[in-house]
């Protein structure tokens, strides 16, 4: 049961939306699909749901072409929300549930089954519009899971919703995970992908700039973070060779450096100069890979 | 193994179909559960009954009521013929014991509709001034000037010592009749004026009907699906069910609806006229003549109300999948409205011109044709092959739509931002394709 798609290529006109995308998603896995605004990744989406065409290159579910046939094993929760907002959520999610091919007793089954999970029972009776808008979320997060995908799309599932919501939300991804499914999760919060996702891509105006491992491209990454808390002036830190960037901070700095050698050069220098309260070497964030990746083409 | 791959396939074809029906019925009981369908519904049935009921319903209102005008005159001959022309009608007149102004005050006490003063000219003929408050009941003035003038023309020949018989001749109306000349074999080309009358009185419900079901219901498909794009809905349920289906489990769905609501409709007005029967003998229903319409007509009537119903549903869905807010829709189904109003004028002209060329080249081109080639069929005697040919014509022009609307449709939907024009059905073509 895995996702593949192999240099895949859209082209809107002469703009190329998607190019040259080679991915594997396989089963119970949670894959990261990162990337800017524009970067190519609702296009890919549509494309995997068979929305759109792709210009060249195939996408393949099981072997197999992904059509019509197969939407009742797909789940697509994309990025723009969006439901029925004078129907009832019972009304609506059954309706939803019975287009991926449930009969009105199973969806209506699930459905409970899930409000009750993400501990919102009482709204079975309500209209969406009623709702509010981290609520709704939640119904649309119903509504891509209550068919029991093997293949789910999650387009910035958690955005919008509290802190508390998040967490329930993201042990019902990590549920699914371990029930089988295999799942597409887009986010521009890094921290939800590291959480998450073992394996991932970075797509760059439609072209994959990172892919694999989330460790492995950390490591490949080279650079390391380097954070100094001292009672001391770091400012000549900045001036130093081998360090990349530096933030500054009340109580110290954080600096970038190219190589994990250039921390120890560091370490013998501040020997002397004062108090350290603290001194750590540690593996880039995703969110630093990200921007460095995505602002490349600003600059 | 044979039978097992059978049954797979079967499975796969009849899958989509399901979600076909899924819509459709989603469709149809979400917009037939919906206020505004039930109260236009209820509204139109209001209507009709009302309409029906007319005549019971003034004369509810009018019971002996009688307009009563007072008369100042010295001249009791003329009082008295006018009196006896007015008996039987609902203007009373009286002679009032008094001068004019005297009389004038009385009708400002809302005592009397108006005061007539009555004169004689030199010529020893009528004369006559009518006061009133205000111009509004024209009704009781005008009735009162006729019967004048009549007692004068009265008064006035006998005066010049004419015959009445002779007057009653030249008054009398002219006979004039006119007779279709039969071809050789003594067969007539041309329906009967009654035959006419029958049709034509279909003909304009028909015309009413699509008129309406197309303003309305094009109006319904489009907005509906809007809606879907609006609330965002649209990409949830296309990545379910494919765009193509679902557009025609819509236009089929609100056909449904349209149907029901029409047959309601009729259903009614049909009850209305077997009560009404009696009293509208030889009224409005008479000069449409319902009683007898042949079979032909009817079937034509469906056929042609069908194929231009499905024909603007469609242009309909393909328009309003290209709009994403619903404020938009109106001006995108523009281009239906237009053609539809176009079709109407052309067959309202056509009623009392079924021959015209006009009509008889716009029953064959595609949007005109559910009129006007509905209005030629059932008023003229036409070969049969003209019917069938505008029939395929319409036939072909919907599959040719559905085809290009299914196309639109698939990208349209997936287009978001301000749209309203041309350039946005290219890209929702371009859209729906691969390259």
């Amino acid at each position: 049961m895995s996702l593949i798609l192999d240099r895949v290529m859209k082209k809107f006109g002469s703009f190329t939306a998607v190019e040259d995308l080679s991915l594997e998603i396989p089963e119970n896995h949670i894959f990261g699909f990162l990337g800017a605004n524009g970067a190519g990744k609702t296009t890919t989406f549509r494309m995997i749901l068979n929305l759109l065409d792709q210009t060249s290159g195939t996408i393949t579910w099981n072997g197999e072409r992904i059509d019509y046939q197969k939407s009742d094993e797909i789940g697509y929760l994309p990025e723009e929300r969006g439901l029925y907002p004078k129907l009832k959520v019972q009304d609506q999610l059954t309706y939803l549930g019975k287009l991926k091919g449930m009969s009105k007793k199973d969806a209506l089954h699930e459905l409970k089954h899930w409000l009750d999970k993400l501990k919102v029972p009482q709204y079975l009776d309500k209209k969406i519009e009623e709702l509010s808008k981290g609520n709704q979320q939640k119904i649309q997060f119903i509504s891509a899971v209550i068919h029991k995908p093997k293949l789910l799309i999650l387009d910035e599932p958690f955005s919008g919703l509290d802190p508390v919501n998040v967490e329930l939300l993201k042990k019902a991804v990590l549920d699914l995970k371990e029930a089988g499914t295999s799942i597409v999760f887009a986010s521009h919060r890094m921290e939800h992908v590291e959480e998450l996702c073992e394996h991932l891509c970075m797509m760059q105006h439609g072209k994959p700039v990172l892919h694999g491992n989330l460790r492995e491209i950390k490591r490949s990454f080279g650079k390391k973070n380097l954070v100094i808390q001292a009672d001391f002036d770091l400012s000549f830190l900045e001036d130093h060779p081998g360090v990349l960037k530096t933030k500054r901070f009340a109580d110290g700095v954080e600096c970038q450096i190219e190589r994990k050698e250039t921390s120890q050069d560091i370490l013998q220098q501040i020997q002397g100069m004062g108090f350290v309260r603290k001194f750590e070497l540690d593996e880039p964030s995703l969110n630093d890979i990200f921007i460095e990746k995505a602002g490349e083409s600003y600059e | 193994m044979n039978q097992v791959l059978m049954i797979f396939s079967l499975k796969r074809l009849v899958n989509p179909m399901n979600k076909f029906w899924i819509v459709f019925f989603h469709t149809f009981i979400s917009k037939i559960k919906t206020k505004s369908f039930i109260i236009t519904t209820a509204l139109f049935l209001a209507f009709i009954i009302l309409m029906a009921n007319i005549q019971s319903i003034i004369s509810l209102f009018d019971q002996d009521e009688m307009d009563r005008v007072g008369v100042v005159s010295n001249q009791s001959e003329i009082v008295t013929l006018l009196d006896e022309r007015l008996g039987g009608t609902d203007i009373e007149i009286t002679d009032y014991n008094g001068s004019l102004e005297e009389a004038k005050e009385a009708v400002t006490q809302e005592e009397m509709v108006g005061v007539l003063e009555i004169n004689q000219t030199d010529d020893q003929l009528p004369k006559a001034s009518y006061h009133a408050v205000d111009y509004t009941n024209q009704r009781v003035e005008t009735r009162l000037q006729n019967e004048l003038e009549q007692i004068k023309v009265e008064m006035a020949t006998n005066q010049a010592g004419i015959d009445p018989e002779v007057i009653a001749s030249i008054y009398e109306p002219l006979i004039f009749e006119t007779e279709i000349i039969a071809d050789g074999e003594g067969n007539s080309s041309v329906k009967t004026e009654e035959e006419l009358n029958i049709a034509r009185g279909l003909v304009y419900v028909i015309l009413f009907l699509l008129y309406f079901a197309v303003i309305s219901y094009g109006n319904m498909i489009a907005m509906d699906i809007a809606n879907e794009k609006t609330s965002r809905v649209m990409e949830i349920l296309i990545s379910s069910s494919s765009p193509v289906s679902q557009m025609f489990a819509k236009i089929l769905g609100i056909g449904c609806v349209g149907l029901l609501q029409m047959g309601f409709f009729l259903i009614t007005g049909y009850i209305m006229i077997m009560q009404k029967q009696e009293e509208l003998v030889g009224g409005f229903f008479d000069a449409f003549g319902f009683s007898n319409v042949n079979l032909a007509t009817f079937n034509y009537a469906i056929i042609f109300f069908l194929l231009g119903y499905f024909l603007y549903a469609t242009l309909a869905a393909m328009l309003g999948s290209l709009v994403s807010r619903t404020e938009d829709v109106q001006q995108m189904l523009m281009p239906n409205i237009l053609l539809i109003v176009a079709a109407f004028m052309i067959a309202m002209f056509g009623l009392g011109m079924p021959n015209s060329p006009l009509v008889t080249i716009s029953s064959f081109i595609p949007f005109f044709s559910p009129m006007t080639m509905f209005l030629r069929a059932s008023m003229l005697d036409i070969a049969f092959w003209e019917i069938g040919l505008s029939i395929f014509i319409l036939i072909a022009t919907i599959i040719l739509f559905a085809l290009i609307g299914a196309r639109v449709y698939r990208g349209g939907v997936l287009m978001y931002g301000k749209s309203s024009s041309l350039k946005d059905f290219k890209k929702a073509l371009q859209l729906s394709k691969k390259e």
